[in-house]
């Protein structure tokens, strides 16, 4: 039994050749002096969906078991019926937002995907609930922001305010003076800049008349 | 009963013949026909309330239903059946707990992209959301484990819905699909026949590449002074073992598969390296490490192939032919993907390619790594018996063409690395989701989707195999021609070997030394059983097994402190694999 051989024979590790390269956390190979990790950022893509039971949650879940941070999502009819749009807003390193339209593209119910470019044209709406003591200052403020008085109290006023990400970010800085109660965004919705297709293969529709599915996914 | 199962059992000469097939007159009798329509002429469930009206179509069809001992041994019967076959296997389960019970099965069709097909019962529309008896939410449980999900909610297009699910699991990526079938869409009336099964429309795949990535990728590879091919389960799920056979041959470029890609090159032929990863060969993960071009078809560059990634072939420009767009630089950046079907894709590769890549020192180097990492265990003339040595003479003792199948650890690795495999679909085993307890199942479904002339062995660990043992009562009835050998050393053998690498010996929670005498237990079930303990007996009680026409378990004894080598630590670099515990 001494002299049995424990394992297997061959060059142990250290004696090996082992080369010098390296891949990143993406495994993309990289040069060892320039190493670095891609930089997060944030992007929108909208997908044509076949309206089923589930298909929010199909995505939503996707989403979750694979980490995909997504920030805000909306679902609403199109020009289509039996077809829902979906407007996703995630943040992600690239390689990850690569996945992220994969992967929702192989989902069954998915027709079609696409990210949306910088010029898209994307809103939020939102509804703010803040204190009623100021209703002149309120009311001047809302103005500014071309927003909407829905309901004014003693109390509370509530107003609607729509616009890009940034403008509803400053607007609810500015009301804060007032003393926000409640608030309620609804996430952005975007739609392409001028006569580009939102998804591609995208068609308009008529009622009761499906388009025809235009990307191979899995 | 007995004249049921005998004609069942008779060889289908008339599945064409429309006669023979059930006449639609219910959801359940739709769904049955549907299965018919799709050339389905086995199926492996267990009974229950609610999918009882599935059951009663069945009774009167030609397709043969194996009843399992637990819907586990279901999935991965229908699991291993589609893998031997080439075409979706099919389970069926019970509402509840039935459904739960596919759910291991499942996931583990889905993460080795095996077709399959599952029908579950389900309570009645009407008491969905109830909390009914016997009621899970099965769409939402295994929503993220199928490649899609249905409910049937109408006896109209239950059986267009069943087409269309088995259709779904085998195009493209290969994965398994669920129709959940509620008890009152089964029973209601119906006499619409289902129409002609084909996947959704949004799911048509890409198969022939595109131009412009194949000559990309020819190029790399013309170029390339070190190729390495790797052949993953991908090539056995496209058929396309012939093709890449060729493109390797022709271009003189060495293989290394994965696991699910063993045998799509015959692992004794002079440019085979075997497969790599954590505990593939020396010589694999020595290619790996160093080649300058990885041309990668049909894998998903899984971690415990990659080892850590930032040090996976760290060398190579990546060429990187799969099916689905979304494994492409998923895991390992592609710097040459091409998209489409694996066989599709070689060929036009290959007829865009001006020469082969110039590579003789390579090749050579690959030789000689084969000679310095050899995968020689200990030499078999002491006591105790090592488990290699098991292997090996079943390997023996068995023809060229022996469909082998396995549970999940120590047992595995050894069966993989000293079998020899020479054709693709004779290595049946859970790669991806690592579940102990597939191999008596999968050998059962393998046994029915194999030839009787072919012989089906099932590597198996102690505690694998009693995960599923209760499996061992379908093989007795119907007197499947399995030999199961136990590879027994009282541990959870891989469990073991870690926690003596990694965490000083506390051996805690990994010992099975009570484990049954699974020799008389195997007598007990009405199967055959032996126990060997020494190297003599081993020639002996193999023989009597294979020879033995029904299921045979042979319990061996074998070194309990035997190791897996080589083996890459969890993250290490493949080329560092240790080849003994003092390397680790």
């Amino acid at each position: 039994m001494s002299d049995q051989q424990k394992g297997l024979q061959g060059p142990a590790p250290d004696e090996r050749p082992h080369p010098e390269g390296r891949r990143n956390s993406q495994g993309i190979r990289i040069d060892p002096e320039v190493e670095s990790e891609p930089e997060r950022r944030r992007t929108v893509f909208s997908a044509i969906v076949e309206d089923e039971p589930g298909v929010l949650s199909r995505i939503a879940g996707l989403a979750a078991r694979r980490q995909f941070n997504i920030e805000s999502l909306t679902v609403g009819p199109t020009t289509v019926d039996g077809h829902s749009r979906i407007t996703m807003v995630v943040e992600e390193p690239d390689p990850g937002i690569d996945q992220i339209e994969k992967q929702i593209a192989k989902l069954k119910p998915v027709i079609s995907i696409g990210e949306l470019d910088d010029d898209a044209v994307r809103t939020e709406l939102v509804l703010l609930k803040v204190g009623g003591e100021e209703p002149d200052k309120v009311h001047a403020i809302t103005e500014m922001y071309d927003g909407k008085t829905l309901d004014a109290g003693p109390e509370t006023i509530t107003v609607q305010l729509t616009g890009d990400e940034r403008k509803i970010d400053d607007a609810v800085d500015a009301f804060r003076r007032f003393g926000i109660i409640e608030i309620a965004r609804t996430g952005q919705t975007a739609l392409a800049h001028g006569a580009k297709k939102t998804v591609p293969g995208e068609e308009p529709g008529t009622s009761g008349e499906p388009t025809k599915p235009t990307t191979n996914t899995q | 009963m007995s004249e049921r199962t005998a004609a069942s059992t008779e060889p289908d000469t008339s599945s064409d013949d429309e006669s023979t097939k059930t006449e639609v007159t219910s959801g359940a009798t739709a769904v049955v026909r549907a299965l018919e329509n799709a050339g389905v002429e086995t199926a492996f469930g267990v009974q229950g309330g609610a999918i009882m009206p599935i059951y009663d179509a069945l009774y009167h069809s030609d397709i043969r239903h194996v009843t399992m001992a637990h819907e586990q041994g279901a999935a991965h019967a229908a699991d291993a059946y589609g893998v031997v076959r080439g075409d979706p296997g099919v389970c069926l389960a019970t509402s509840g707990p039935g459904a739960t019970n596919l759910v291991t099965g499942i996931a583990d069709a889905n993460m080795d992209s095996d077709a399959m097909l599952a029908l579950t019962g389900q309570v009645p529309s009407d008491m969905v959301g109830s909390d009914a008896f016997q009621e899970t939410d099965t769409t939402g449980v295994t929503a993220p484990i199928t490649k899609h999900n249905y409910f049937a909610s109408s006896p109209d297009t239950v059986g267009d819905t069943v087409g269309e699910a088995f259709a779904l699991a085998g195009t493209g990526r290969p994965g398994p699909t669920l129709v959940d079938l509620p008890k009152d869409t089964s029973l209601s009336e119906t006499d619409r026949e289902p129409g002609e099964a084909k996947p959704p429309e949004t799911c048509r795949p890409r198969l022939d590449p595109d131009e412009a990535e194949v000559e990309a990728a020819a190029r790399a590879i013309e170029r390339a002074e070190k190729p390495v091919l790797l052949f993953g389960g991908g090539v056995v799920k496209a058929n396309a073992t012939a093709v890449a056979r060729q493109f390797a041959t022709e271009h003189q470029i060495p293989v290394v598969t994965t696991m699910p890609g063993i045998g799509t090159m015959p692992e004794d032929d002079e440019l085979c390296l075997s497969w790599a990863g954590m505990h593939g060969t020396g010589y694999a993960n020595m290619a790996i490490t160093h080649t300058d071009c990885l041309i990668a078809v049909g894998t998903r560059f899984d971690d415990r192939l990659t080892g850590g990634i930032d040090t996976f072939a760290p060398e190579a420009e990546v060429v990187h032919i799969d099916i689905d767009p979304a494994e492409i630089s998923k895991n390992i950046h592609a710097d040459y993907p091409v998209v489409g079907d694996a066989g599709r894709a070689l060929e036009a590769i290959d007829a865009a390619m001006e020469h082969s890549p110039e590579a003789p020192e390579w090749r050579e180097q690959c030789l000689t790594w084969k000679d310095e990492y050899p995968m020689d265990y200990a030499a078999p003339d002491n006591e105790p018996l090592k488990p290699q040595f098991v292997v090996e003479a079943l390997d023996e003792a068995t023809p060229d063409e022996t469909i082998v199948t396995s549970g999940v650890g120590q047992h595995q690795m050894w069966a993989a690395q000293y079998w020899t495999f020479r054709e693709p679909r004779r290595w049946v085993s859970s790669h991806g989701l690592g579940t102990m307890g597939y191999g008596l199942p999968a050998a059962i479904g393998a046994r029915l989707a194999a030839d009787d002339d072919e012989t089906v062995v099932c590597v198996d660990g102690d505690a694998s195999f009693l995960m599923t043992i209760q499996e061992l009562s379908v093989a007795v009835r119907e007197n499947l021609d399995i030999t199961i050998a136990i590879l027994n050393n009282q541990y959870i053998g891989m469990v073991r070997q870690w926690q003596d690498a990694f965490f000083e010996g506390r051996r805690m929670a990994a010992g099975y030394e009570w484990c049954p005498q699974f020799d008389k237990l195997a007598e007990a079930f009405g199967a055959r059983g032996w126990t060997v303990d020494s190297y003599e007996e081993v020639p002996d009680a193999i023989e009597e097994a294979l020879a033995y026409d029904g299921p045979s378990v042979i319990d061996f004894h074998v070194d309990p402190a035997e190791n897996v080598y080589p083996m890459v630590s969890s993250g290490a670099p493949n080329g560092k694999f240790a080849l003994s515990e003092d390397q680790l």
